[in-house]
């Protein structure tokens, strides 16, 4: 297996304000959200990185698409790292979460068209890849229509074809089937497992068990910023439930509590 | 990276010539406002102008003196005026203290000829002293002194030329028409260009950044591999383009209304200025507009959102404005170069050194190079508030 990804050591303290320090009762001033977190990821895989609320997924997912900078520790992707090369690895990963928004105004036509130039991807490969796309999604019927005349299902098909219009090796989803319906989780999924039987790998974060069972080859549980277990599905599971397995863990670390 | 900062360029044009609202917002409406407003203020002025002039006022002249009576009363006493010559007294004067009659009154000392004489070929100290008393409530009193005050001020001018000047009798004083226009354009002008500018500045500005960070679209911006520097230099150059055509707007909205504003005979007031006068604007108005849509992109990174982005820069076009009002307390356009390398000041003084017809390139290029290196160093700072997570990402 060829290792694509490989995070070592990562951490991220953020700063309390007096309203969060009271909403958390504590008088700590900074709190930790990843504390040294380690872990691979392989080409061809999708690697779930499950944990509850809070736990550090996402500020993990951020690190690794550089919107911040890990405080200690780096993380390589396809030969780049996101503290001194945060460049390249922008062009090498798509990265789709709920906080990165489309802007209302623009048809999605439009925002494909940007995003690929952004990415500096050739104007004949944006027209084949456009047409593909969307009409894998359905989106090609809604290409002249704003942003923000589109359904919340077809909003989030559009961000994550957006995500994907440089065709990327390394695809990084923060709870991509958040607040969808069924039929639209399915087929971002479904899209998912496509994409993986293309060569891609995938790192995603969920507290959904059964995406993880359905989709992950390997999972990663993190719990207060900590990677607990990572492993195959069959080494974290040992033959229980994941979720039976999770809160096996979660009793071991926090003594009980929920 | 050309190719990026385009793309960027082009994107917020879409943005904005795409939305007719912003562009009525942005564009048409300052001219439309300016155009109004000042045609119906320069309407309004005429018409009251024209009211005071049908109006009788009796200007009653004491002890007329022979040196001013062809002066004042052959071709400068306005129409609706009646002249009598002769005394008042002490109850004419409590009648206009009360408002019972449209009096104007003039009161001479008996040898004011003689006093004049003395006083210029200094065998006394003494100034001759005249006495008005009008209405300054009443349009048509103000208007007749203005008049009177005027013409006694250009007698007294006459003197104090003709004493200084005696070796040269024949040296006249002139009192151009292009040097009192251009000494009005140049003291109003240079603040009415920047503020219609900055409003330009101010009516996109906000939203293109504070707004994407509210909105959560910069965030999607700043995931691609362009590079932190193409988007603030994109941002800057494209929100200066739509900037100037706001102010475009503005400045076609005062051409149009100006000869609303001014009457007829005033029309020309000195606005003739030459074409490198022209070109010399052309580059302080881009260099202008270039650093206030730096200074105004960066608070606005600075902000939370586009409401926080108002309120932080309300401060700053105080700022400006101050700027603005300097000409109107100086006596033409500084001299000094460290002057010019102050952003916006420069400007207001390379502008007022134009307007006054006192062009000089080196100011002007002096001017440019501080508001490029000011520009560059607002993209510099842009790029640290893109690469600062706290800057782009605190609630």
């Amino acid at each position: 297996m060829e290792e694509i990804l490989h995070a070592e050591g990562l951490c991220k303290t953020f700063t309390l304000s007096r309203k969060q320090q009271k909403i958390e009762r504590t008088t700590a001033k900074r709190k930790t959200a990843v504390d040294h977190l380690t872990f691979s990821a392989y080409r061809g895989e999708i690697f779930g990185l499950l944990g509850p609320n809070g736990a550090g997924k996402t500020t993990t997912l951020r690190m690794l698409s550089t919107l911040i900078r890990p405080d200690e520790g780096d993380a390589i992707l396809d030969g780049c790292s996101v503290v001194n090369q945060p460049s390249e690895v922008r062009g090498k990963i798509g990265f789709l979460t709920s906080e990165l928004k489309l802007e209302d105004f623009f048809t999605p036509n439009y925002l494909f068209d940007f995003f690929s130039r952004l990415h500096g991807v050739e104007e004949a490969t944006i027209r084949e890849r456009k047409e593909r796309m969307f009409c894998r999604f359905g989106i090609d019927k809604f290409a002249e229509v704003k942003v923000a005349n589109l359904s919340t299902g077809m909003k989030q098909k559009l961000s994550l074809v957006i995500s994907l219009v440089h065709d990327p090796e390394i695809i990084i989803f923060d709870e991509p089937t958040n607040g969808l319906d069924v039929l639209t989780a399915r087929t971002v999924t479904d899209y998912l497992q496509e994409l993986r039987s293309e060569g891609k790998t995938i790192i995603l974060s969920t507290h959904i068990f059964s995406l993880v069972e359905r989709l992950c080859d390997r999972v990663g549980i993190i719990i207060d910023g900590r990677m607990t277990v990572c492993g195959t599905l069959n080494e974290v599971c040992g033959g229980i439930p994941l979720e039976d397995r999770f809160f096996n863990i979660y009793k071991e670390l926090k003594g009980g509590e929920a | 990276m050309k190719s990026n900062i385009w793309t960027i360029i082009k994107k917020e044009f879409a943005r904005f010539f795409g939305d007719k609202q912003l562009i009525f917002t942005a564009v048409i409406m300052p001219g439309l406002l300016i155009y109004l407003i000042y045609s119906l203020m320069g309407t309004g002025i005429n018409n009251m102008i024209a009211d005071s002039e049908n109006q009788q006022i009796t200007l009653q002249v004491e002890n007329m003196p022979e040196s001013m009576s062809t002066m004042l009363l052959a071709h400068n006493v306005p129409p609706m005026c009646k002249v009598e010559l002769g005394p008042f007294s002490d109850n004419d004067i409590k009648k206009l203290n009360d408002k019972e009659l449209n009096l104007l009154l003039i009161r001479f000392p008996s040898d004011f000829d003689q006093q004049v004489e003395d006083y210029n070929s200094l065998q006394s100290e003494a100034i001759p002293n005249i006495e008005i008393y009008y209405n300054s409530a009443n349009m048509a009193s103000n208007i007749v002194y203005d008049r009177l005050h005027d013409e006694i001020m250009s007698f007294e001018r006459g003197y104090q030329i003709n004493e200084s000047e005696a070796a040269e009798p024949t040296k006249q004083y002139d009192v151009a028409d292009e040097s009192i226009g251009s000494m009005i354009w140049s003291k109003i002008l240079p603040m009415l260009i920047l503020m219609m500018l900055f409003s330009g500045v101010m009516a996109i500005a906000p939203s293109a950044i504070a707004g994407e960070k509210e909105r959560g679209t910069i965030a999607t911006l700043l995931v691609t591999p362009m590079k932190r520097n193409e988007l603030a230099i994109g941002k800057i150059v494209s929100l200066s383009c739509i900037a100037l055509l706001s102010g475009i707007s503005s400045f076609i909205g005062i051409a149009l209304s100006l000869p609303n504003m001014i009457s007829a005979e005033d029309a020309n007031l000195g606005f003739d200025y030459t074409f490198n006068d022209y070109i010399a604007l052309m580059f302080i108005i881009f260099s202008s507009v270039l650093i206030m849509a730096s200074a105004v992109s960066l608070l606005s990174a600075l902000a939370k959102d586009v409401k926080n982005a108002g309120t932080m820069i309300t401060p700053f076009m105080l700022v400006v404005m101050l700027c603005g009002l300097m000409p109107l307390m100086q006596d033409g356009a500084s001299e000094s170069i460290t002057t010019y390398c102050i952003p916006f000041y420069n400007s207001i003084q390379a502008m007022t050194a134009v307007f006054a017809h006192n062009l000089n390139w080196g100011f002007v290029a002096i001017t440019l190079a501080a508001n490029i290196v000011f520009a560059s160093v607002a993209v510099w700072g842009l790029t640290k508030m893109f690469n600062s997570e706290k800057v782009m990402f605190s609630k």
